[in-house]
């Protein structure tokens, strides 16, 4: 661990260690996936655990409180929190001493805020009933220190939100209803597990904001679990970097974000789109470009059950994209982005407006977020891949398959995989036959729809390679639907911010992003981590 | 990068090791539970025992022995005794499950041929889905035994109009199982590819949902036959099902009220055999659809 303490938190306070973990090692079955973990966490001090999914970060932290699911258990380390050893209760599961140390001594706010309240009890109800089981308060002091509680988490109008139930919350305030519950007991140190990831960025800055000041206030430690190196080098003192269950660097958040010294951080640290942004924006192709999808005044309204007025998804959306360039649509949850998608792609009917596609219907295809909801599961890539060419009637057997081997190759995929199932292929691999997918009919437009967003930062980076590629061998005009304005950068030329169904500001990436005319995009900006870092 | 051609016959086979693996991994989970263990026993025990009666049954099912009536069970030559007429009751218990599971695939092909497509429209289709779903409604709240009486007096009492009745009575069911998992399987992504690849509706339920749903609609089919083993005797009892003398396990406990008193056991043993048949499609049911569930696909 760091010998060095940032300034401000030396002395004798501030030697204390809180939690301190030797040579963790975890397995699940026979599976050994934390191999010799070591970690420290000082009073008042922030460590963030930073790793691409299955480094073991979330199993580090979860081996911690003793949560680990199924087979999982502690074999080997040693785990103390506050000066106590815990780690016989840790590998003899002694519940009684395990839960004495959640909720009272380490506080735990977990990754989704959807999945971990109980749908059908109040919220005021679920915060107390931490209070009870620690023996904190009961009765009517424990509804009153719910409501302060949750008040102190940045709820508004707590009193009255106390009595509503989850569905009735946000996510974000959820988020802080969590943060409540993990507060309630007063720990002295929280294990944040990737609090924000599922909520939009300038939700998680208010979020993490609140987090920090809250464990400002009680002089509270935080082991913040994430998989974004900005956020984590914005937001603590140190930074641990963990790869396939090993840590591979721990320091001072700026050193190791400014000068690796490790490879891995050092191609997670150039992969991250908020650091790795180039200098100028993507050069446009050369020569006079055609608009080949031009959206007019398109308006969408649903109507929503038991209300008498239709909800306006998109509210007069005009734009046009020029020929073997990208249109970034940007925007949070509830911008209309997504349906803007949907329409472009004909999946929905505009209620008006129009969409034109030079070419037709079938000139546009698109690449979805979910690399494992996309492909059906029950086929093979080769049947995956050459389905636009059966839908369109194209070619026979033996020309169809020939395409398919042409397109494995532009995507970088072995053409042995063509009789591969999606299950056997990682997130990565699944997304490059998604895009194969589409290119197979040629088109001239591809809907990116959220299209890195569910992948980790190294293969988004590959993935975002190879669209770039592709764009630059077959001239193809991308419409990029996305949340995040720093990987928007990275690929487009134009963008577009939406919020709330309408199109608050447009232009080119260098424009908007210099000089932001909107509040809003300002807003979305400075919310971007590690904006300010990098 | 290998070549197509070379690559065709060795990706074959590893097609057939994935396709096996997949199986044998829900089957494998299948067995490692207890009760889907006994499920798929038992299962197998009523099969295969309804399959080899003929080899089985010591006697002809309606073979009379009026010198002995009303054995009690373990008699040399009548292991589980005999009736009124000193039919073999074993052996009629056999004969009477293969008219049982008769009846049941019967009435589940039914319902499935009839309710697969039905739930497929109503669940893709919204305007469809209005109409299919009264008629489901409807057939729901149509009594199915005056479904029963009615085929029976127009066409007559027979083991194929007691399939009839039952399979168009499960139809809904099916409906609503394939209908549910129409709907979840259209918002997926794959089906929105699909859709934006410009393929028609029917591509998509054929190529997209129908593979998807099989699952779900093998789950379901396994739970119509105990339903419709106990319609089949429920049937036969009311003498709307089976015609005597060809043994059927309703007519069996109908037959057997009467003499109840003196040989009680001719009533037990048809009594348990259904209780039997239930038990195992139940059992097998359910253990089927926690091992599909936990990932057959994925």
């Amino acid at each position: 661990m760091s010998a060095v303490d940032p300034a401000g938190t030396a002395g004798a306070a501030g030697r204390e260690e809180l939690l301190r973990v030797e040579g963790l090692h975890v397995a699940y079955g026979a599976d050994t996936v934390l191999h010799g973990v070591d970690l420290t966490v000082r009073r008042g001090h922030r460590v963030a655990v930073v790793g691409a999914s299955g480094s073991g970060k979330s199993t580090t932290a979860a081996a911690v409180l003793g949560l680990l699911q199924g087979a999982g258990r502690v074999t080997g380390g040693r785990v103390s929190v506050c000066g106590d050893d815990v780690t016989a209760a840790l590998v003899g599961r002694d519940e009684g001493r395990l839960r004495r140390l959640r909720g009272r001594q380490v506080g735990l706010v977990p990754q989704d805020p959807m999945s971990n309240l109980n749908p059908s009890a109040r919220v005021g109800r679920q915060v107390a009933e931490t209070l009870r089981m620690h023996g904190l308060a009961r009765g009517a002091a424990a509804r009153d220190r719910a409501v302060e509680l949750l008040e102190e988490a940045g709820i508004p109008d707590a009193g009255r939100r106390a009595r509503q139930y989850p569905h009735e919350f946000s996510g974000g305030m959820r988020q802080r209803v969590l943060i409540a519950m993990a507060l309630a007991a007063e720990p002295e140190l929280l294990i944040a597990d990737e609090p924000t990831s599922a909520l939009d960025v300038t939700v998680q800055r208010q979020i993490l904001d609140h987090l920090d000041r809250l464990t400002t206030a009680r002089g509270a430690s935080l082991l913040l679990v994430t998989h974004d190196l900005a956020l984590a080098a914005e937001r603590c003192d140190d930074v641990l970097v963990m790869s396939e269950g090993r840590v591979v660097e721990t320091g001072p958040a700026r050193r190791v974000l400014g000068e690796p010294a490790d490879a891995y951080t050092r191609r997670l640290v150039a992969a991250a789109p908020a650091t790795a942004g180039r200098a100028g924006a993507r050069p446009r192709p050369e020569g006079p470009g055609e608009d080949v999808l031009v959206v007019r005044d398109l308006v969408k309204e649903y109507r929503v059950r038991g209300q008498r007025e239709h909800v306006r998804a998109v509210d007069g959306v005009s734009f046009a994209v020029r020929a073997g360039t990208t249109t970034a649509v940007v925007g949070e949850s509830g911008s209309g982005k997504t349906t803007t998608a949907r329409l472009v792609l004909g999946l929905e009917a505009p209620t008006s407006g129009a969409v034109d596609v030079a070419g037709g219907r079938r000139d546009v295809q698109p690449v979805f977020q979910d690399p494992y909801g996309s492909l059906d599961p029950t086929m093979t890539l080769e049947r995956l891949i050459d389905e636009p060419l059966r839908i369109a009637r194209a070619g026979d057997a033996r020309s169809r398959r020939a395409r398919v081997g042409e397109l494995l190759d532009q995507v970088a995929l072995s053409r042995g995989l063509a009789q591969r199932r999606p299950a056997e292929l990682s997130g990565g691999q699944r997304q490059r036959v998604a895009i194969a997918r589409a290119l197979a009919l040629n088109p001239r437009v591809v809907v990116l729809d959220e299209a890195t967003s569910a992948l980790d930062v190294l293969v988004q980076q590959q993935v975002l390679a190879l669209l770039e590629r592709l764009q630059d061998e077959l001239g193809l005009t991308y419409l990029f639907i996305t949340h995040d304005l720093a990987v928007a950068r990275h690929l487009a030329h134009d963008v577009l911010v939406m919020r709330a169904g309408r199109v608050v500001e447009q232009g080119t990436i260098e424009d908007v992003f210099a000089s932001p005319r909107h509040e809003y995009t300002a807003q979305l900006l400075s919310a971007i981590p590690g904006r300010a870092a990098a | 990068m290998s070549s197509p051609t070379t690559a065709g016959p060795a990706a074959a086979d590893r097609l057939e090791v994935d396709l096996g693996s997949s199986r044998g991994r829900v089957l494998r989970r299948l067995l490692r539970d207890r009760s889907g263990l006994a499920g798929t026993v038992l299962v197998a025990l009523v099969v295969l025992a309804a399959l080899l009666a003929p080899l089985l049954a010591p006697h002809p099912p309606t073979q009379v022995h009026f010198e002995t009536p009303f054995q009690v069970p373990r008699t040399v030559g009548f292991w589980l005794g005999t009736d009124d007429l000193g039919r073999d009751v074993l052996s009629r218990i056999l004969y009477g499950l293969r008219a049982s599971l008769q009846v049941g695939v019967l009435a589940v092909v039914l319902s499935v041929v009839v309710g697969t497509p039905l739930g497929l429209a109503a669940g893709y289709w919204r305007g469809l889905d209005v109409v299919v779903s009264r008629l489901t409604d409807v057939v729901l709240a149509f009594p199915f035994l005056v479904l029963a009486v009615g085929l029976a007096a127009i066409r007559g009492a027979s083991l194929g109009n007691a399939a009839l009745a039952l399979g168009v009575a499960h139809v809904p069911q099916v409906i609503r199982v394939v209908r549910a998992e129409t709907l979840r399987l259209r918002g997926s992504e794959y089906v929105l590819a699909a859709r934006s690849m410009d393929a028609s509706g029917v591509r998509v339920l054929a190529t997209h949902v129908l593979p998807n749903a099989v699952p779900s609609i093998v789950v379901q089919a396994t739970v119509i036959v105990p339903a419709v083993v106990i319609g089949e005797a429920l049937l036969s009892f009311l003498g709307l099902g089976i015609q005597p003398p060809t043994p059927s396990l309703g007519i069996m406990l109908s037959d057997a009220q009467q003499y109840i008193f003196r040989a009680p056991t001719a009533a037990l043993f048809p009594g348990l055999a259904i209780v039997l048949v239930c038990l195992a499609f139940n059992l097998f049911g359910d253990a089927l659809r926690d091992a599909l569930d936990h990932g057959g696909n994925r």
